[in-house]
């Protein structure tokens, strides 16, 4: 089989396990549903691989194939086929989206247990799989685009997974809206790019924008920020990246899944994919790697000080993503994407991690209320901990290496990109401060409660109120009843932590400088044609700023441990010595107060108007009102000559002859 | 005598029958204002047909007297209809029609 | 010719009076005689304008069989004088004054049309004008098809006076009711009578079928 074959299985698979969840919903019973939807994710895990080694197999100018299933349109100056590209940068993001999301089914297979929407959560999740492969393998983009507005779709599904929860609906709410955003944004771009180059494949248009377009032309620039628009959405960058740490009302392997690991790093895929057009495109370009930059630093201070352990990890995400915008944003896509991959590992892993300890926790997930978890759940611990090192770049851990193959690839490109540089190691310092804040609190000093029950292997239940605001709601929605599963009660959580665990302390070694530079090598084919293939930093620059990582990390790690374990004291003095920054950070640099001034409320205001007065004074009362009311003068007129009395109704005959015979005398005498 | 006089007196005839009509509410009294009004039309019918000489006019009149006598025999028999189903026999409390 | 003007003024005299009467009077009953008299009056004019066959129908048809209906029904109905309710409402004053308005109007109208044989007797008209052979012939040749709408019409007339004035079962129960209950008056209108309400309205009370049978034949005779 060729590999497009092999790609066409990849998709096939989930969307199989999507159907049969989905119309098997009343029929499944127990736990089969979580199984179906892993094994077929497993099974387009192996097609990947098999496609993986079929790429592989062909010499690496061959590496780019197109398959068509059939034409969708061809008429009119449009030619779009429902085709798949096949070449070693979809393999890759094929690889990783269904490594990682069979990891998370299995996972999900205990954390959902109990859960009343067990099945529907598996069709969700599979569909949600099957629209990421169709967005990283579409070979043009209007399946591009179908994929993009799939997963947005499945994002706000599982999101307000718990549909009775407010607080879930309105986070499916406001992540729909800002997807819906990008999407239009994406569509615009491509619209620009088919105005101006009449194609609509990848080829097509990367192939005709060489002629077409000069340096900087002002319609490329504009497509390009257009495609910006669409990924930051997408990735949660600024300034549309608030919907993020809400989408954290949906279930844990969710935000595993959708929001850290694989949908919001299609950003960084579209760049990537799109990288001819930012090359041509230099502003858009430093324009995506400047708005890269403030968005780790600025998702880095958030995360500092919230205290919603997940909505940490959220912020976590949004910054270790903006690491990723900037590497591609400046060239370095290998470094970029090989950051994506790493950090899908340590990220899910977190993640899970972060959900077991919930588990524990009974649903509250306030860092305020945990601590000592170290002996209860010491595999959470190792676990967490190793993606938490990762994270932080702790040297010889997965992270390490990839951001640090960023930033060097960053400074290389001179210029203003030091600048971006040197902000991106300050807030590598920060990532590992954070990192350790969340390991410090949740696993170490003395146990809560909650943790020595389970030290006692009484897990605690939680009421059935919603964690974020304590309102009392239904107990059959985002509860899993009398049983509690965290990671070391229940073998599926296990067996899908261990193997990224690994992943996240090893995955560092396919990039490391001068020894295996596999992934660089693999993804060389897509990325051959760019201008700055063969710019690279030399391999004692990419040393060097390793040593600098590691330096920072060590440093940040062991400030945290003085702040959150020697010296506790620490932490509230800095506090109340900076309380503004301390607010202005617990605020979120204030994003969502100022989207609710600037957007929220004066469109909400419209609506009231609209519907105060334009709805009630308008339509309602001018134009049906008046109408009803000339209907009704009228008729009201016309009803009173009905009197129902015979001689009036003669008088009116009467009246009328006499008033005709006036008339035709007046005129005769005339 | 010349006709004007024929027809002026069909015309105050007329003009009494319509008076009847839109002042008396027994309905056999408005019946007969009503034949009154078709007598004045057949006196004047009758005094045009001698003005030009032409039989045509008192064929009309006598059209006119059938359509009288049936009006009269469907009006008494509503009027007998009503005073059967012990209805008021006046023109005025019959105002069921009221819009 | 005096003698002309002479009838002309007695008749018309009495076809006014006649009408005046027949609106005055408060007695529906003497408002029929008084149409009898406006009748027969008016049968005079009529002969004076030359239309002997029409006066004669007047008088025979209108004045005595028409008429004779109307005697009828006053009497069956009660000719009661005016209803209990005062005479009301601005037609009281309104309507003669229309009616005032209305022959102002058809006077100006005739006076002043620029008829030319309006101020004499009428053109010359031939010996046999108005009599019976004239009317006949008029009829049955020129005016043929208003004669066979008009027995139609007639037809109609009274296959619809007899539905109206027919007695309908179960619309009158209170009515009969009230009067006295023959066993042998409920023939065959047991099953209709079941599917009525109460039940009890289902006597045929003889004495009113006598005065509906009275009324049957009258009606469609009267009109020929």
């Amino acid at each position: 089989m060729s590999a497009t074959s092999y790609g066409w299985l990849v998709l096939a698979f989930p969307l199989v396990g999507m159907l049969i969840c989905a119309f098997g919903y009343r029929r499944l019973p127990g736990h089969s549903a979580g199984w179906i939807g892993s094994l077929a994710i497993l099974l387009s895990f192996v097609a990947s691989i098999l496609m993986l080694l079929e790429l592989e197999s062909r010499p690496e100018d061959q590496r780019e194939l197109v398959d068509a299933a059939f034409t969708y349109v061809h008429s009119a100056g449009i030619n779009v086929d429902v085709s798949i590209l096949v070449d070693p940068l979809s393999v890759f993001m094929c690889l990783v989206v269904s490594g990682v999301s069979f990891l998370i089914h299995v996972y999900s297979v205990s954390y959902m247990d109990g859960d009343e929407g067990f099945v529907r959560y598996f069709a969700y999740l599979n569909y949600f799989v099957f629209s990421m492969l169709l967005l990283v393998l579409a070979a043009n983009f209007v399946v591009l685009i179908v994929g993009w507005a799939f997963v947005g779709a499945a994002s706000y599904l599982l999101i307000s997974f718990w549909y009775r929860r407010t607080t879930a609906t309105r986070a499916g709410i406001k992540a729909f809206v800002i997807n819906v955003i990008g999407d239009v944004g994406l569509v615009i771009g491509a619209f620009l790019l088919f105005d101006a180059t009449g194609e609509l494949d990848f080829a097509g248009v990367f192939g005709a924008a060489d002629n077409v377009f000069t340096t900087n032309d002002g319609p490329l620039v504009a497509a390009c920020l257009m495609l910006l628009v669409g990924a930051f959405a997408k990735s949660a960058q600024l300034p549309l990246h608030t919907w993020l740490p809400d989408a954290m009302e949906g279930p844990t392997p969710v935000s595993s899944l959708i929001h850290a690991a694989t949908m919001v790093t299609a950003g960084v895929y579209l760049i990537a994919r799109t990288h001819r057009l930012f090359e041509l495109a230099p502003l858009a370009a430093d324009i995506g790697a400047i708005i890269g930059t403030a968005t780790l630093l600025f998702a880095a201070t958030v995360a500092l000080v919230v205290t919603d352990l997940k909505r940490v990890i959220a912020y976590s995400t949004i910054s270790q993503i903006g690491y990723m915008v900037l590497g591609v944003s400046a060239a370095a896509y290998g470094a970029g994407l090989f950051h994506l991959m790493t950090h899908a590992f340590f990220k899910a892993l977190l993640f899970m991690g972060a959900g077991s300890v919930i588990g524990a926790m009974a649903g509250n997930q306030s860092l305020d209320r945990m601590g000592g978890f170290r002996k209860a759940m010491p595999f959470t611990f190792v676990t967490f901990t190793a993606g938490a090192l990762a994270l932080a770049g702790f040297p010889l851990f997965s992270g390490f290496f990839s951001k640090d193959e960023v930033l060097a690839y960053t400074l290389h490109r001179g210029g203003g990109f030091v600048a971006l540089a040197v902000i991106g190691y300050l807030a590598a310092g920060l990532t590992a401060f954070y990192a350790f804040r969340m390991v410090f609190r949740v696993f170490f000093r003395a146990p809560v409660p909650e943790a020595r029950a389970l030290e006692h292997g009484h897990p605690r239940h939680g009421e059935p109120h919603n964690p974020t605001t304590g309102e009392p709601e239904d107990p059959h929605v985002g509860f899993d009843g009398t049983e509690h599963h965290n990671a070391e009660s229940s073998w599926p959580m296990k067996a899908a932590m261990g193997p990224l665990a690994v992943l996240a302390v090893i995955g560092g070694y396919i990039g490391i400088p001068g020894l295996t530079d596999t992934l660089e090598h693999f993804l060389e084919p897509t990325f051959a044609d760019s201008r700055f293939a063969d710019s690279k930093p030399s391999d004692g620059a990419e040393y060097i700023g390793l040593g600098v990582g590691a330096l920072i990390a060590i440093t940040a790690i062991a400030a945290a441990a003085l702040v959150f374990l020697r010296r506790r004291e620490l932490r509230l003095v800095v506090r109340e010595r900076f309380d503004a920054v301390h607010t202005l950070l617990f605020r979120k640099w204030y994003f969502d107060e100022a989207y609710n001034a600037a957007v929220v409320r004066p469109m909400a205001a419209f609506g009231r108007f609209a519907r105060n007065v334009i709805e009630t004074r308008f339509v309602q009362e001018t134009i049906v009102g008046g109408a009803v009311g000339l209907v009704r003068a009228g008729s009201s007129v016309a009803r009173s000559v009905q009197s129902g009395y015979l001689r009036a109704y003669a008088a009116l005959l009467v009246v009328g002859v006499t008033a005709l015979g006036v008339y035709f005398l007046i005129t005769s005498a005339g | 005598m010349d006709v004007s006089w024929f027809l002026v007196l069909s015309a105050f005839i007329f003009g009494i029958g319509a008076a009847g009509v839109l002042s008396r509410r027994n309905p056999l009294v408005v019946l007969l204002c009503l034949e009154l009004m078709l007598n004045g039309a057949n006196l004047a019918l009758v005094a045009f047909a001698r003005m030009h000489g032409d039989g045509g006019g008192q064929i009309f009149a006598l059209i006119v007297m059938v359509i009288a006598a049936c009006e009269v025999a469907v009006g008494l028999g509503i009027i007998v209809a009503i005073f059967r189903r012990r209805l008021p026999v006046d023109v005025d409390e019959l105002s069921n029609l009221r819009g | 010719m005096w003698f002309q003007q002479v009838m002309f003024f007695v008749a018309g005299i009495g076809a006014l009076g006649g009408a005046v009467g027949v609106v005055a009077l408060r007695n529906p009953f003497y408002s029929v005689l008084a149409l009898v008299a406006h009748l027969v009056c008016l049968a005079v004019l009529f002969l004076l304008l030359q239309a002997e066959f029409l006066a004669a129908a007047q008088v025979v048809v209108y004045a005595g069989a028409v008429m004779v209906l109307y005697v009828f029904v006053v009497a069956y109905v009660g000719g009661s004088d005016e209803p209990l309710r005062p005479e009301g409402g601005a037609l009281r004053v309104l309507g003669p004054l229309f009616a005032f308005v209305l022959v102002a109007e058809l006077c100006i109208a005739l006076l002043g049309s620029s008829l030319s044989l309006i101020d004499s007797q009428g053109g010359d008209v031939p010996a046999r004008f108005g009599t019976p052979a004239e009317i006949g012939s008029l009829l049955l040749q020129k005016f043929l098809v208003s004669f066979e709408a008009a027995s139609y019409l007639l037809l109609v007339a009274a296959v619809g006076a007899v539905v109206l004035a027919r007695r309908r079962r179960g619309l009158e129960e209170d009515e009969t009711s009230g009067l006295s209950t023959e066993a042998g008056g409920q023939p065959k209108g047991a099953p209709a009578a079941a599917k009525s309400a109460g039940g009890a309205g289902t006597v045929r009370p003889s004495g009113m079928s006598a005065t509906s049978s009275r009324l049957r034949p009258e009606a469609p005779g009267g009109n020929h």
